[in-house]
């Protein structure tokens, strides 16, 4: 479906803040907002929702520490449970000390690379993907705020040049 | 300005009282004689029935198959049977200075831990803290009446009050060849004079600082503050040495026949910890009490976020000591971590999921960093677990298996606590609780996680 949307640069931070608040005010939806840098408390200003990847991450560590139990008390307890070097391979727990930096590497490695690829899915990155910025000068130095039109075409223009605005283009947008 | 609640100081004087009495019953009941020692153990197995009864007959058969593997062939003899009673005397005749030395150096440590994380503020020029840089005086002011206490524990172990120390016996070194190698450290006089050395330097920092800190609120430039951050990045270096051969003469060498070299470190963390929880805590009952408006959410989640972080600290320390020996498995090392866990399964254990799994869990979440009654409870766990950590270093030397939570390590707690409590919040009536012209005191006031 194709849509017209409202862009609105803007040059600095603080006054990009400020529209984002001024819009929220008068009840338009922000759709998104482009920066070249985190612009702190940006997400708040937008009311987005808080992330929940640490949660993710703190479930993959949890399985990460899984995987390194069950693989250790596999191979070096129940498979072949060898006398090497007087270890007592009798059971898991009577031999853990030395499973131990296996199995915080583990848990390390699945909460962080999982997380990574959460991350990547969620927010849809990957290699030869389109870019998506709508102009190139928010990757430099400008800050664009894309608002979705419903007839209001005017109003919004008006309220986004008050706030500050050093352009204001309106486009067709694929969704 | 603060003023002491009077239920507050009522309780401590309590705590004081009760701690005393527990402490002296300690003292009046510890067996003078080898028979009295015996007639002690007796009665104590046949008190416990059951359960407790077959534990020391366990016990019993575990040390006879120790004895014979030692000893080859040799049989219990007379002057072996007398020897050991002589030794279960000195156990016995321990456990009230021990208890009394585990709780004078816990509550001791809290405040040399806040010590150091005071200095670490101001060399870093931290910018969130300088708002409880008050708090941590106060607690720190704790230093000259616990350091000066802990000295006289030391001054009179020395004189042979009590038998702690073993390498302070003369007859027990000239029969053994290690502590003679070890005489020219471990020497009476210049273990005192080195215990001086490392509590002046201490209490000189903490008062030079303090008045630093407070010339720094009256006067019209910043000068007072830049010599509080260079004597504050110098005691750092001196800290850190005299907090390490500290741990060796006033801890490690309970067990003169061991050592390690991340000792220092190991009980480093335990006093950093301990100490930046009760920095929480102080900071969280003023507020409540309406003392410290400027203090917000997320000093005490920085706060909850130290507590975090050198609780695995501390976990990663006791792991990396305990690991690489229980690894290697050489007799000389082993042995320290074979009596602890033998004798004290649950303190030694207990203690890894007070300090460790616990905080990790409670703490890892953000928002439970800034919910200050679940700091207080982590915080009343980990000074717990940090006191078994003290007691699991100090009693298996020096009671070994006669150790037992009873009247007198409960009433070391609360005389400490006690004293210690009315110590730190006399010192908070002083002076005001808020710097006031710190450079950094409006960046505290603003500080926002």
């Amino acid at each position: 479906m194709a849509s017209k949307v409202i862009q609105a640069l803007y040059t600095d931070d603080d006054i990009l803040m400020h529209a984002v608040k001024k819009v929220r005010a008068a009840h338009h939806h922000i759709e998104e907002v482009y920066t070249p840098f985190p612009v702190h408390g940006l997400d708040k200003a937008m009311g987005l929702a808080d992330t929940r990847i640490a949660i993710t991450s703190f479930m993959y560590g949890c399985l990460g520490l899984a995987v390194a139990i069950l693989m250790m008390n596999y191979i070096m307890i129940e498979d072949w449970p060898q006398d090497i070097g007087g270890k007592p391979s009798f059971s898991y727990l009577e031999n853990m000390p030395a499973f131990v930096p296996i199995m915080f590497e583990l848990t390390v490695f699945f909460a962080a690379h999982l997380m990574v690829i959460t991350f990547y899915l969620r927010s849809r990155m990957w290699p030869f993907k389109n870019a998506e910025n709508p102009d190139v000068r928010t990757t430099d130095d400008h800050f664009l705020m894309e608002i979705g039109i419903h007839d209001n075409e005017k109003e919004l223009t008006d309220l986004l040049w008050d706030t500050g605005a050093v352009e204001i283009n309106v486009t067709e947008k694929e969704s | 300005m603060y003023t002491f609640s009077n239920r507050l100081k009522i309780g401590s004087f309590i705590a004081m009282a009760v701690g005393l009495i527990c402490l002296a019953t300690g003292f009046l009941t510890a067996p003078s004689t080898v028979e009295e020692a015996k007639a002690m153990v007796a009665a104590h197995d046949d008190g416990h029935g059951g359960g407790h009864g077959e534990d020391a007959l366990h016990n019993s058969a575990a040390a006879d198959d120790e004895t014979v593997g030692h000893h080859g062939t040799e049989t219990h003899s007379e002057a072996h049977d007398a020897s050991h009673d002589e030794h279960l005397l000195h156990q016995l005749q321990n456990r009230p200075w021990s208890a009394l030395y585990v709780a004078a150096f816990f509550f001791f440590m809290i405040s040399l831990g806040v010590l150091a994380f005071y200095a670490v503020q101001r060399a870093a020029q931290a910018g969130w803290s300088p708002l409880l840089f008050r708090v941590m005086e106060g607690i720190t002011a704790y230093l000259v009446p616990g350091g000066i206490i802990v000295f006289v524990i030391l001054v009179l172990s020395v004189l042979h009050m009590n038998h702690m120390f073993v390498w302070m016996d003369a007859e027990v070194v000239a029969e053994d060849k290690l502590l003679q190698g070890k005489a020219g450290y471990l020497d009476a006089t210049f273990f005192l004079i080195r215990a001086a050395i490392f509590l002046g330097g201490w209490i000189f920092y903490r008062e030079y600082s303090r008045k630093l800190s407070l010339a720094q609120d009256a006067s019209d430039d910043n000068s007072n503050f830049v010599k509080n951050f260079r004597w504050s990045a110098a005691f750092l270096v001196f800290y850190l040495i005299t907090e390490s051969m500290m741990s060796w003469d006033w801890i490690m060498s309970v067990d003169p026949h061991w050592f390690s070299t991340l000792f220092g470190w190991y009980v480093f963390a335990s006093m950093f910890v301990s100490g930046i929880t009760v920095i929480a805590m102080i900071t969280i009952y003023l507020k409540s009490k309406g003392h410290l408006p400027d203090v917000n959410d997320s000093h005490i989640h920085d706060l909850a976020k130290f507590m975090f972080g050198i609780s695995i600290f501390w976990t990663y320390l006791w792991f990396s000591q305990f690991m690489l020996i229980w690894y290697a498995n050489i007799p000389e090392e082993v042995t320290y971590f074979i009596t602890r866990i033998e004798d004290y399964k649950l303190p030694f254990f207990g203690m890894l999921a007070m300090n460790f799994i616990f905080p990790l869990l409670v703490l890892m979440n953000s928002d439970y960093k800034r919910v200050n009654w679940f700091v207080i409870m982590a915080g009343i766990i980990i000074l717990f677990g940090h006191y078994m950590d003290v007691f699991n270093m100090i009693m298996p030397a020096t009671v070994g298996d006669q150790w037992y939570i009873g009247l007198p390590e409960i009433g070391g707690i609360l005389f400490f606590g006690g004293l210690f409590v009315y110590w730190v919040f006399n010192t908070l009536t002083k002076q005001p609780l808020q710097p006031k012209r710190n450079p950094f005191i409006e960046e505290s006031r603003q500080f926002h996680y």
